[in-house]
This record gives structure tokens, sequence and C-alpha cells, in this order.
């Protein structure tokens, strides 16, 4: 009984740190047709028949991306975490972690955008004749734009998600022409929760970190989502520490000084100690731009 | 008994020895040194390597080795009171006590807080007064069996509590995971300090009915006619083992399986007198979690395995391979 509670407490475990933004295993499908025009249109081997009025989006992600492409305003619901725009904070919404397939369907939507399957939800609803389509977290830049492109395809604004997905590329290329040339990669810590879960060069997290120039101190456990052991941590002495635990966990600059043995680490002793926002860190929508400017600025100052 | 005080000894050697960041074994063992009172010496350890050596591993080691301890001489005592072989040191609802308590504080102030813990321990006490006010009022005074079954009522309904909160707080779900999992990874000396005063309250007392339970596995009528008031017994070893276990699964999480197989290894060994028992099992189940955790933290290099996957998944296969060769010296 213990021994069974226990595998399964692991699987979900290793579920939920995967849906947090980690590679998806299926990769990108190729059976996106982005220049297609007018319906029906296929996205990711999902067939849409006609323009969506009803949106549902379990995906705080994918609710910003569909405002940002002009379809907010056909959007009747998303999971509990879009938070922004904020007309999309207005809005009805559901766990999009233990979704229920027929209250889904109850909304009547005629698209369904989902980052995360927990369990069949995607081909529960196709049976019922509504189209659904899963957006994995990307493995890097690329693909998030290639999603922007999609979900404006999707919604009927294919023009707008081009757009959107070329104007976010330019911005962020701007952005990361000016890092300077450095003599080693910086390396950092990024801080998942308290108890040390970070993330590896490898996650799309970890690939804008990599293209800021830095390297993550836990490609040493393998990359993904390991969680590390403090000792690991105090002997790696990474150049910076980002914290993506301040409003979940309360953990701050003052805490991290705390623990044990961490006032011997440099990045505490200089202050190279930055809270990242959450919400920033684990999307990857149109405020990427935010994102990366923000890191910018952390690292190599105001002049990025 | 000399044995067991050698393996551990060796275990908490290796402990200190051993981890991530390489370190001359000389070195470390000098750095440890220059921390007893009156000794002077320099390590040759930079700031950063003495604070791995004392502030990470030493007090890991130290508080796993508490833990390891109280849970083991928890479980045999339950398993003694009860006389049921399949008594834990969770039996009467302290992991799902404790469990509620933290996953409520996780949601609400998250899990770096330092109400974590007190919730935790508020939670474990909560569930054992509870239950043990529920069986005495179901008539079970005068036998152990009502107290297990309220003990089993009261730790399905927290458990069910405790999965709808978690439930309805999705974002917190690998903090109250990596909670219930158990952890040491976190651990310095502010935990120790929390740690120590339970477990010496808890070892004294439960040390001092050592010979009572052993009244005890004759059955309780026998006992009684023997002059011993079993419900007195229980009572005070329900309360002492309760105690340990709750200051444990406050600083540590929910450690499975120490509790329930350390006593029946050592049992195997020494024989069915709990004036042998418990001390023993004190000695094994410090020894069993200091080369548990010194497991999860090595196996997989930086990373860290959950200790109470270590705890099963090397405490399983161990356990069997004991009692199949205890067996085949018997027959």
């Amino acid at each position: 009984m213990r021994g069974h509670r226990l595998h399964w407490l692991v699987a979900v475990v290793a579920l939920v740190s995967g849906c947090a933004g980690g590679p998806a295993a299926t990769g990108e499908p190729g059976s996106t047709a982005i220049d297609a025009a007018g319906f029906p249109v296929v996205v990711r081997g999902v067939v849409i028949p006609n323009r969506p009025e009803r949106i549902v989006s379990g995906s705080a992600t994918h609710t910003e991306i569909l405002f940002a492409v002009g379809a907010g305003p056909r959007v009747i619901a998303t999971d509990d975490y879009s938070d922004f725009p904020v007309e999309a904070a207005a809005l009805p919404h559901f766990d999009a972690f233990n979704p229920s397939v027929e209250g889904i369907a109850a909304l009547e939507p005629d698209l369904v955008v989902l980052a995360f399957d927990p369990g069949d939800v995607a081909a529960g609803l196709a049976a019922l004749g509504i189209p659904t389509i899963v957006f994995d977290a990307p493995v890097a830049l690329d693909g998030a734009y290639r999603q922007f492109e999609e979900v404006g395809l999707a919604a009927g604004v294919g023009a707008a998600g081009a757009e959107l997905a070329a104007a976010t590329r330019e911005e962020i290329a701007g952005l990361l022409v000016n890092v300077p040339e450095t003599v080693r990669p910086f390396t950092y810590y990024h801080e998942l929760d308290a108890t040390y879960f970070s993330i590896g060069s490898d996650t799309f997290l970890g690939s804008i970190y990599g293209a800021l120039g830095m390297v993550s101190i836990a490609d040493a456990a393998g990359g993904g989502y390991p969680q590390l052991s403090a000792e690991f941590i105090v002997s790696a002495n990474p150049d910076f520490i980002f914290l993506g635990d301040a409003a979940c966990c309360g953990q701050s600059p003052a805490t991290i000084a705390a623990r044990p043995g961490w006032s011997e680490l440099g990045a505490v002793q200089a202050g190279r100690v930055v809270i990242v926002d959450e919400a920033l860190s684990s999307r990857w929508g149109p405020r990427l731009v935010e994102l990366v400017r923000f890191l910018a600025e952390a690292v190599y100052g105001g002049g990025v | 008994m000399a044995v067991s005080g050698a393996v551990l000894l060796a275990a908490a050697a290796a402990a200190i020895l051993i981890g991530p960041a390489a370190l001359s074994p000389g070195a470390v063992f000098k750095e440890v040194l220059s921390h007893v009172p009156f000794v002077h010496i320099d390590s040759g350890l930079d700031p950063r390597q003495s604070a791995i050596v004392w502030e990470l591993r030493v007090p890991r080691m130290v508080l796993a080795a508490l833990v390891g301890a109280t849970l083991s001489l928890a479980g045999g005592a339950y398993q003694g009171v009860f006389r049921n072989p399949l008594a834990d040191p969770y039996l009467l609802g302290v992991a799902a006590g404790a469990g509620l308590g933290a996953t409520v504080a996780i949601v609400s102030v998250g899990s770096g807080s330092a109400l974590v813990p007190v919730a935790a321990f508020v939670g474990a006490i909560g569930a054992v007064a509870a239950a043990y006010s529920l069986g005495s009022a179901a008539g079970g005074q005068r036998s152990g069996a009502t107290l297990i079954l309220a003990g089993v009522a009261v730790a399905a309904f927290l458990t069910a509590a405790q999965t709808f909160v978690q439930q309805q707080n999705a974002d917190s779900i690998r903090e109250v995971y990596s909670w219930i999992l158990g952890r040491l990874g976190t651990a310095g000396w502010s935990e120790v300090a929390l740690m120590t005063p339970y477990a010496v309250v808890s070892v004294t007392v439960i040390m001092v009915h050592r010979r009572l339970l052993d009244v005890l596995s004759v059955g309780e009528e026998e006992a009684r006619a023997l002059g011993v008031r079993p419900e007195r017994v229980r009572a005070a070893v329900v309360v002492a083992a309760t105690v340990g276990t709750a200051g444990a699964v406050a600083v540590s999480g929910l450690i499975g399986f120490v509790g329930i197989v350390v006593p029946h290894v050592v049992r195997l060994m020494v024989g069915a007198s709990y004036r042998a028992i418990l001390p023993l099992s004190i000695v094994c189940g410090s020894a069993f979690l200091v080369i548990a955790d010194l497991i999860a933290r090595s196996a997989l290099g930086p990373a860290e395995i959950p200790i109470g996957v270590i705890t099963a998944f090397v405490g399983g296969p161990f356990f069997l391979v004991v009692l199949r060769t205890s067996r085949r010296g018997v027959m």
C-alpha cells in the first residue's frame, strides 16, 4: 500500500515538474500548415472547421497569446492561472490540472487550447467533436514563436499571429545582440522552490539564460528539473542566483543568506541574488520580451 | 550492540566524508576536530568548504541519526504496546495529521516558512489526540485494537482533507510532495536544535517502560494479573512515541519504512525481548537513516533523491533478505 502510494507520488512529481515548462518528448509536430488561408485549417493535426467564436484556454501562456493576437474577445473561459491581461483575469476560470471533459464541454467551446493534458482530456473533447490542441512547452525561443503563429492560425487571425511572432523575435534579437562577450559564461542557479528544485540549460527557461550567455549549475545533475543538494550549490558557487520562488514560497535575498552555509556564496556576498517574476519565467507568451529585458539588465546592467 | 555501534560510527564518518563537493578526508577530519572545544587546528579549507562540512554535512548527518533513532524506537514501542507487527510510528494518524498541517501551511504561507514544521507538529499531535479520545470513547481503554481502528479512521479522514486542500492548490503540489516524501536536504543546526528535545524526551520515557513492554507482550490479561496496568503503559508510550515522531516529521517530513522495518530487523537478530530490541533500534535506526540519506544525496550526483524513496527502495529488499536468512537459521 505504502509502496504503491510512493510510485504514484513519484509519477505525479515527475509529471508536474515536466509540465512546468520542460522539453516536450513529442517535439513539434510538422503537420501545421502555417500559411493556409481560410477555414478549415489544420493545426498540429487538429482540424478546425470554422472560425472559432467560443475559445477555452487551459493555459496562461496561450491566454496571453490569444489576447495578443486579438482573439481575446472570443475567449470565454480560462484556467485558474490566466491572470494576464486583466480582461482574461475577469473571465470564468477552471482548474487545468484537474480538468473535467464534461465541465469544459458544457461551456460549448468550438476551440480548446491546452498546455498540459493530465489524461485523455484532449481525446475526450475530440470525441465530442470539439477541436482541442495541446501545445507542449517549447524547447527554445523558436518553438515559442511558432506557437504564436499556430495559435493565430487556429483562431482565424493567422496574419496577427505571424506578426506577433516576427515582432517578438526581432525585439528579443535586438536585446540579445547587446549581450557582451565574457571570458567564460556566467554560471547561475535558478531556484524553483525552497527545497532546491532547479532548472538545467536544456529547459526552455534555460535556453533563455543560455541566449544571455549563462550556464546552469544544474547541468551537472543531468539538466531538466533536478532537485539539487545544498552542498552542491554551495560548492558550485554560481555567479548569479535567480529566485523563482519569491511569491510562492516567501524566499528573498535575506532568507537565502540565512540558510546554513549559504552566506559564504559569492553571489550572496556580492548581492547577485535576483528575484524573477514567477509568471514571466514559467510562460512562453508575448511577455518573453519583458523577461529577456529584465534578465539582461539584472546580469549586465542598464547598458543593454 | 558493539557491532551496530561500529556500523553507526562508520556510517556517520562516511556521511561526513562523502558528498558532491570533493574535499580531502584529512581536511574534513581536521575541520570537524576544529569545532571540538579547546582544540585549535587549521583544516586548510576555505570558508565555503568549511561551511560545507560544518554547516551542511555534519548537521544533516546528526539530524538523520536523530530522526532515524526516534522513528525506529517509536515504531518498536508501538509494535510492543499494541502487540501488532504491522504497527509503525504513523499508526495512530501522525502522518496524516502532520501532512494536513504541513499542506495547509505550504499552500497558505509557502514551503520556506518556519510555520510549516509548527503546523506539521500540531497536526500530528492533534491527530493522535483525536484517535486516542475517539478510541477510548468507543471502549478502547481496555483494548489496543479499538485504538488502532480509531487511528485508521482518523488517518483516512485527515488524508482526504489533505488531498482536497492539495488539489485545490495545484501550484504548490511539488512542494507538498517533496515534504510528503521526506527531506533532510534543507537541514541545518537549527533543525537539529529543534529535534533534540523531542528525541530526548521520547527516548527517555520509552526506555523507562521497556521492561513493562515485555510483560505486556505475554497478553493484557496476564499483564494485569502481574500487576501491570496495560492502559497506563500504553498511554505513556503512545504519548512519548507521538511527541518524538511529531518532532521528526516536523523537521524532515514523512520518512516511511524506517519505523516499521528497523525494529523487525533487530528482533530477528536478537530475539523478542524489548529490553534488547529498543536500545538496538535506536542505534540501528540512526545508522540506517544516515546511510539512506548518504545514498539519497550521492547516488545521482549533485541531484537529490527523496529519502522516502531510498528507505523503501533499499530497506524493502534488505528486510526480505534478513527475513529469509533468519528463517533459514531457525530451521
